[in-house]
């Protein structure tokens, strides 16, 4: 095992060469490229030995990586933003296929308006398409949470493509210390892949993807990669076990952050939750028993996991980076249909930030707290904030009379 | 199949790769072109198909192939076939399977898909040498979804979505796309245009394909009764007369160097194969459109008085 400084790209190329991947189809796109030019280099150094191809789009990308996984190939392959959303259309489809494609989105806001500033509603929009999805923190979890992808995605109990996600920039172009695990180590996590449900052979004819006639077929099939998608919570308990055993490193469904006694709690996902923690920190020591939820999964989502977790608490603040045009957070949505019929329910609050890779201030997180501690008193939960600054808010009205509008 | 080539129609292959009880219309030509196709090609392959036609061939658990099958979507058939042949490919290298099962990776899509939605990936895997068959079975309009305007639909046709009307009494006022000279821009090693009336030539062009490693590509003009508008026991008759009239030239092109595989001995006027179809008979009636009528002929002679087979 070798400490090296990586960026979370780095870290993500390193997993889909510890895994000894057969194929990776390529497409490039900010702030992802660093992936597969990393792994580009080390196949044209014979440092990796996996096929590379680079594709003319990203629906042609995802497609290939799809059809060579149902082909019986070890398959990666990595997208962001408006890639993710070119290639839309097969993600269902690969889903359908049922095949173990591993993915990672470095996430990015969607266009318009054009930018490269980071937020979720690139992976979000994908969380009906049956990949699994797992959110990272840290440079660490982007490496590991590849290798635990390919085991999930492979174990027949399952058979989803999985997502790993990351934050563009903060997380992609962020060097830190990051633990490289032996490939021989990693071979005892993750053995060689024998597909035993989907590849084409001469002496086996099969037809995938075939066309049903009649919602009975397909409600069944829907159904089953719903009951798939549920039993990789449990698979993932036994991948999540022997991955600490071998690497001594724990990851959860959910991360947990000083939850034991928090009566106050924070919900964020991804590396902005790094600065949630900060802010939790901050708050205890002003006397509020501050704690943070990161749910790791939001494809299975990881229900009962986060009631626990919940259990007792007085209120919650669903920090988004997202937003659902006409609606609001879509995680705020989730952990309300998740805690709806729990007695004792905490008080769920709704805030919006980050969007583009918008700084969370200091001051809002304090903002955050005094809100839900007035509202455990008041017991009116206001609707969603949407989190601003005076000072952005001043900066933005500026641009505006620069640019002649009102 | 020997190298020899075929010379009559008794020559053909008796095996069938593709059993009769599909959800195709009765007539279809693009199903005896994969008909055609399926003999010349064998068993061991693997059909990566766009929406389509012929996507409803199989529908679940029943398939009429003896061979396997993927359905991608209309925008990214070879996209799937570089999936499936690179992850051949590799897993044979690496010892992860055995040579004997390896198979030939083959798309299936309509002219819908190939002239329009799947240029772009067609296009990436021709130019990436992609070691493939491409077969397009062109019915000159988007079949499926009820016979519309695709770029592969010829000057002068009813579709969906060019209905003749006061303002427009053509119908399409758009010539068809050049798909052959598009893809042969791309100097393919193989690329022919075949019909269903000429089995012995189209399974000739397959055996000459064999021998090249990279993208084969084969377009099928097809009769399809219900969008071309005529009774399905005339789709062989129909066929013939597309090249009989010179409107669709039977040829190949080896590494982009076209020859005509055949030269109607005497060309047939075109009007003679308009006015056998539901989807032109409004240039001739209730009054004959004389200019349309005139130009579509004098494009077809120009074509052969460019390839120099016309005085
Ligand atoms: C992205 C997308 N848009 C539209 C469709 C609807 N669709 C299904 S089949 C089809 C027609 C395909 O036409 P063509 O490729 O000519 O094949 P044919 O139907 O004639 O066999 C269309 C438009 C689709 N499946 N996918
Ligand atoms: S609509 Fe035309 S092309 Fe489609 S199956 Fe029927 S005859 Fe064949």
């Amino acid at each position: 095992m070798a400490k090296e400084m990586l960026t979370g790209n780095r870290a993500a190329a390193w997993g889909v060469r510890l895994a000894e991947v057969d194929y990776i189809p390529a497409y490039p796109i900010t702030p992802q490229t660093e992936i597969i030019e990393t792994i580009a280099k080390w196949i044209s150094d014979g440092e990796m030995d996996a096929g590379f191809v680079t594709m003319d789009s990203e629906h042609s990308m995802i497609t290939a990586a799809g059809a060579a996984s149902a082909t019986g190939a070890r398959t990666f392959t990595t997208t962001s933003s408006q890639g993710l959303m070119y290639g839309f259309e097969m993600l269902y489809t690969v889903a359908g296929w049922r095949v173990p494609l591993v993915m990672v989105n470095v996430s990015r806001g969607l266009s318009a308006p054009i930018t490269l500033g980071p937020d979720h509603n690139d992976i979000l929009a994908l969380r009906d398409t049956g990949f699994l999805q797992i959110h990272c923190e840290t440079c660490q979890e982007v490496l590991d949470s590849v290798l635990m992808a390919y085991r999930l995605a492979e174990d027949k109990r399952v058979l989803l493509p999985v997502m790993v996600n990351m934050d563009g920039f903060f997380l992609s172009f962020t060097r830190e210390a990051v633990e490289v695990p032996d490939v021989e180590a990693v071979r005892c996590f993750l053995p060689e892949y024998q597909p035993e449900h989907a590849f084409f052979r001469a002496g086996q004819p099969m037809a995938q993807g075939v066309a049903v006639l009649g919602g009975e077929f397909y409600s069944y099939f829907k159904y089953q990669m719903h009951l798939a998608s549920q039993n990789a919570l449990e698979v993932y308990r036994e991948v999540s076990d022997d991955f600490e055993r071998i690497f001594g490193r724990k990851y959860g469904t959910i991360d947990e952050y000083m939850m034991e006694d928090a009566e106050y709690v924070l919900v964020m996902t991804n590396s902005f939750s790094t600065l949630g923690k900060a802010a939790v920190k901050r708050a205890r020591e002003k006397g509020i028993k501050a704690g943070l939820l990161r749910p790791r999964f939001l494809r299975p989502f990881p229900d009962s996991d986060i009631r626990n977790a919940l259990k007792g608490k007085k209120a919650v603040a669903v920090i988004d980076q997202n937003i659902s045009v006409g609606k609001g957070g879509i995680i705020y949505s989730e952990m309300a249909g998740c805690l709806y019929n729990e007695e004792n329910r905490p008080l769920l609050l709704s805030f919006i930030g980050g969007l583009g890779g918008k700084n969370i201030s200091q001051e809002e997180f304090d903002l955050i707290f005094d809100k839900m501690i007035r509202t455990v008193d008041t017991k009116v939960v206001e609707p969603l904030h949407l989190l601003y600054t005076e000072n952005e808010w001043k900066g933005i009205t500026k641009l505006k009379d620069i640019a002649g509008r009102q | 199949m020997d190298s020899e080539n075929i010379r009559s129609i008794k020559e053909l292959p008796p095996e069938e790769n593709m059993q009769p009880g599909t959800a195709a219309c009765a007539g279809c030509g693009g199903l005896l072109t994969l008909r055609y196709c399926l003999k010349a090609l064998g068993e061991n392959i693997v059909i990566v198909n766009a929406a389509g036609c012929f996507t409803l061939l199989t529908i679940y658990p029943f398939s009429p192939f003896r061979n396997s099958w993927l359905y991608t979507a209309m925008a990214c058939a070879p996209a799937g076939a570089q999936g499936v042949r690179d992850a051949l490919d590799i897993l044979i290298k690496k010892g992860k399977l055995d040579p004997e099962e390896n198979l030939k990776v083959v798309v299936l899509a309509g002219d819908g898909s190939a002239y329009d939605m799947a240029l772009s990936s067609t296009s990436g895997a021709i130019y990436r040498n992609l070691d493939f068959y491409y077969i397009c079975y062109d019915n000159e309009a988007y079949g499926n979804t009820g016979f519309q305007h695709s770029g592969a639909s010829p000057f002068g046709s009813r579709t969906g979505t060019t209905p003749p009307g006061e303002k427009v009494p053509v119908g399409s006022q758009l010539q068809k796309k050049n798909l052959f000279d598009i893809w042969n821009s791309h100097k393919p090693p193989y690329l022919a245009t075949v019909s269903p009336a000429y089995p012995v030539d189209l399974m000739n062009k397959f055996k000459k394909a064999e021998q090249f490693k990279g993208p084969k590509l084969f377009i099928s003009h097809i009769p399809c009764p219900p969008g071309w508008g005529f009774d399905p026991s005339q789709s062989v008759k129909l066929a013939k007369l597309s090249v009989e009239t010179g409107l669709w030239p039977l040829k190949e092109s080896i590494h982009g160097e076209v020859e005509h595989t055949f030269v109607p001995k005497k060309f047939k006027p075109v009007e003679e194969y308009l006015q056998a179809q539901e989807r032109f008979s409004h240039l001739f009636k209730p009054e004959r459109q004389e200019d349309a009528l005139k130009s579509i002929q004098e494009m077809v002679d120009e074509y052969w008085r460019k390839n120099t087979l016309l005085p």
